[in-house]
């Protein structure tokens, strides 16, 4: 502060306290708004504590700041951003990912089966899933709930989601739930900011970085399907599975919203999501409804199917079926 | 020396600059109980400011809330806070419309109590988002907005919309009255007339938020919009009621009997309507139970040994019914300072069934039908606070200058 200014205010012929106040009161305003620029700079590029990252750092995450909602990407930009992230991660974890911007299939609509005689409860498909999508170890995220019900009740909701002992066991049957994809979701309708839409292959996917985070998505789930990041994510990096889809398994931040994406990263490559491949006795199907000679169109033909909460017109993709 | 020029400019004082730094100064001047009472409320802000960058560092993580209760204080208090901002229309509609004289010259203070309220409700919203910097996602044009769909886009649309309302209309009649003008009727009548009806859509819509979802069968019944009505016309003007009392013992602005009375009626009218709704919510959920009813038991009964909220409910239910039937018999006669303790009572049982005792339940069993129980950390309690305390700073700065204003204009003409 230039010390003739200081003098300025002193020298007032009249010494009047509401113009010396503001004097000073200027200042302390510039100086404030500064601070507040600089600061409120430093938050949206995610700097936290360490006050200065490297200038590359900054440059990325200032353009991932301000980009579109995915949809709206040419596939030009999309690459843009997905090279980005890859930088990020190199940069932030030191790991060489490779992320995807693959689109839908074209005439494939997924469904999805689960075969309620032959689960036993091992829960494989739920470690595989962990692994496989890069869920938070800290909280111990899980997309996939298996629940336990003995005979005479055939409801997840009076089953128990907490089972813990050696499987199998006689006289318990088991239901997995997990997103249905539903082709009337609600959650679609709730997001404020259209971060959740329906692909054209029928999955129901998130743009995490479009995510605001208010969750209103998950007040309108109906079946349990959608997690919040309520801390930032931590994943072993031996552990963690370094083929991601934008869409679908890369590494979210904490404040997003996430679920079940029927592995997108793996279905447009034509394979299995990692739940049906991990499943030892094989009760999930999975596959196109649009492909007559498909296994879930033959469940579908062939047994007898039932969705759950079938009265809330929800038209879930994914079928139970009892052997 | 300094407080005769003081006074000087206020009576000579005119203009736009004059009037904001006019304000301002009357804000921040008063005796030593106004200054304490001043710095409390700067205390608690510190306090929620602190537990908010407490907050964003750690994620919402720092709350209670989990995947299963992803709703809690925060928006239970925005929800409350709603109703109570849409009851100001109770004051502004025989006032404006039926040029009700009895309210006219306290309307400005449910506008300004509106004003504090809705601030407060922004507030909430915004501490509880998990990704509040891009909050920006959802302005149109630069973001996507989901309107019609989604309801909330509707209630960013009408709680913005009815805080302008509710800013703009008063402080043009108060910048008149300032300058010593008689306000234009022709000017503001049709924003009143608007805001009128907004005042009934903010709270409709807020209710619909939580209505229109098939997920959570303890809120999707058609009495939701009219039950947060009636609610919110007992439990705003009684806080309203609390205000002009304070005022009434503390300033020289003076209110009547019969201005109270008023109040006081419509109070005790929306109660009874509030709990012949209750209670017949209460018979659908108990006369013959459905899983639909699992909600509700556990709020009065608790489930599966989850019995946190049950203490509470009741004795939110108590403190309606004791404070409606307190009001009715009308104590406040002769004095309205003995209106208080029923004003209190009603406004107390009526936010707590109104916000944790409607979001919880909602939550409670999960859609796959677990049971846990909530209660706020100490970063959401301490954020609550901060926000309550601008949020009644907000409404004290918007009062306290226009009641000067009122006053100086009815004594000059």
């Amino acid at each position: 502060m230039d010390p003739r200014d200081h003098n300025n205010c002193r020298k007032q012929k009249e010494p009047n306290p509401l113009e010396g106040k503001t004097c000073g009161r200027r200042e302390f305003l510039k100086g404030a708004v500064k601070v507040a620029a600089l600061g409120s700079a430093s938050m949206a590029t995610g700097c936290g504590t360490e006050v200065f990252g490297s200038s590359e750092d900054l440059q990325l995450r200032w353009k991932e700041y301000f980009k579109k909602n995915y949809r709206l990407m040419t596939q030009e930009e999309r690459g843009e951003t997905v090279r980005r992230l890859e930088r990020l991660a190199k940069l932030k974890r030191n790991v060489d990912i490779q992320m995807s911007t693959k689109g839908p299939i074209e005439d494939v609509l997924f469904g999805y089966g689960f075969n309620v005689t032959r689960c036993e409860g091992y829960m494989e498909c739920v470690a595989a899933c962990v692994k496989e999508n890069n869920l938070d170890r800290k909280s111990q995220t899980q997309y996939i709930r298996i629940f336990e019900m003995e005979p005479g009740v055939l409801t997840p909701e009076l089953g128990n989601g907490k089972f813990f002992h050696k499987v199998p066991v006689d006289n318990r049957f088991y239901m997995g739930v997990q997103c249905f994809h539903c082709e009337n979701a609600p959650c679609i309708k709730a997001c404020p900011t259209k971060a959740t839409w329906r692909e054209p292959d029928g999955t129901v996917v998130v743009d995490y970085d479009w995510c605001i985070g208010c969750r209103y998505c998950i007040a309108a789930c109906p079946y349990y399907g959608r997690r919040f990041n309520w801390n930032d994510p931590q994943v072993p990096l031996d552990e963690m599975t370094k083929k991601q889809h934008y869409l679908g398994n890369r590494m979210r931040s904490r404040g997003q919203t996430e679920k079940c994406t029927f592995c997108v990263q793996r279905s447009r490559e034509g394979r299995l999501p990692a739940c049906v491949e991990a499943c030892p006795t094989g009760a999930r199907v999975f596959g196109n409804l649009l492909d007559p000679k498909s296994e879930i169109r033959f469940v579908l033909k062939h047994k007898k199917v039932f969705r759950l909460k079938e009265d809330l017109g929800t038209d879930p993709k994914f079928w139970y079926f009892i052997d | 020396m300094s407080q005769e020029k003081i006074v000087k400019k206020e009576s000579q004082g005119t203009g736009l600059v004059s009037f904001v730094t006019d304000t301002i100064s009357w804000n921040l001047s008063g005796g030593i109980g106004y200054q304490l009472y001043l710095c409390c409320l700067a205390a608690l802000i510190v306090l929620g400011i602190h537990a908010y960058f407490v907050q964003f560092k750690a994620g919402l993580s720092a709350t209670n809330m989990s995947n299963i209760v992803s709703w809690g204080f925060y928006i239970a208090n925005f929800t409350f806070l709603v109703g109570v901002a849409a009851a100001a229309v109770m004051i502004i509609l025989p006032s404006y419309l039926f040029k009700d004289e009895d309210l006219q010259n306290i309307v400005i203070i449910g506008e300004g109590v509106a004003c504090g309220a809705l601030v407060m409700c922004l507030l909430f919203v915004f501490v509880d988002l998990g990704n509040p910097l891009k909050a920006w996602h959802v302005i149109p044009i630069i973001g996507l907005f989901n309107w019609p769909a989604s309801l909330l886009t509707w209630d960013i649309l009408v709680l913005n919309g009815y805080l302008a309302l509710n800013l703009l209309v008063p402080a043009y009649i108060l910048y008149c009255h300032y300058n010593n003008r008689k306000p234009d009727e022709k000017k503001y009548r049709p924003f009143v007339f608007i805001s009128i009806f907004w005042a009934f859509g903010i709270h409709l819509v807020t209710a619909f938020l939580y209505e229109g979802l098939p997920a959570r069968s303890f809120w999707n019944n058609p009495m939701m919009g009219p039950r947060f009505l009636a609610s919110a016309f007992a439990a705003g003007p009684s806080l309203i009621i609390i205000v002009l009392v304070i005022i009434h013992s503390l300033t020289s602005f003076k209110i009547e009997n019969k201005t109270f009375n008023k109040l006081r009626l419509i109070i005790v009218i929306s109660a009874i309507i509030n709990l012949i709704m209750l209670f017949s919510e209460i018979f659908r959920e108990f006369y013959f139970p459905t899983h639909h009813s699992l909600s509700a038991i556990y709020l009065f009964f608790g489930l599966k040994g989850h019995n946190a909220l049950v203490p509470w409910i009741w004795t939110a239910i108590g403190m309606n019914v004791l404070g409606t039937v307190a009001l009715a018999i009308n104590p406040g006669r002769k004095n309205p300072i003995l209106m208080l303790p029923a004003c209190v009572l009603l406004f107390v049982g009526i936010w707590f069934e109104k916000s944790i005792g409607l979001i919880i339940p909602g939550l409670v069993p999960s859609p796959l039908g677990e049971v846990v129980d909530y209660a706020p950390s100490w970063v959401e309690i301490s954020i609550t606070l901060g926000i309550l305390a601008f949020g009644i700073f907000v409404a004290t700065a918007l009062i306290k200058p226009a009641l000067i204003i009122t006053q100086r204009y009815e004594t000059e003409s």
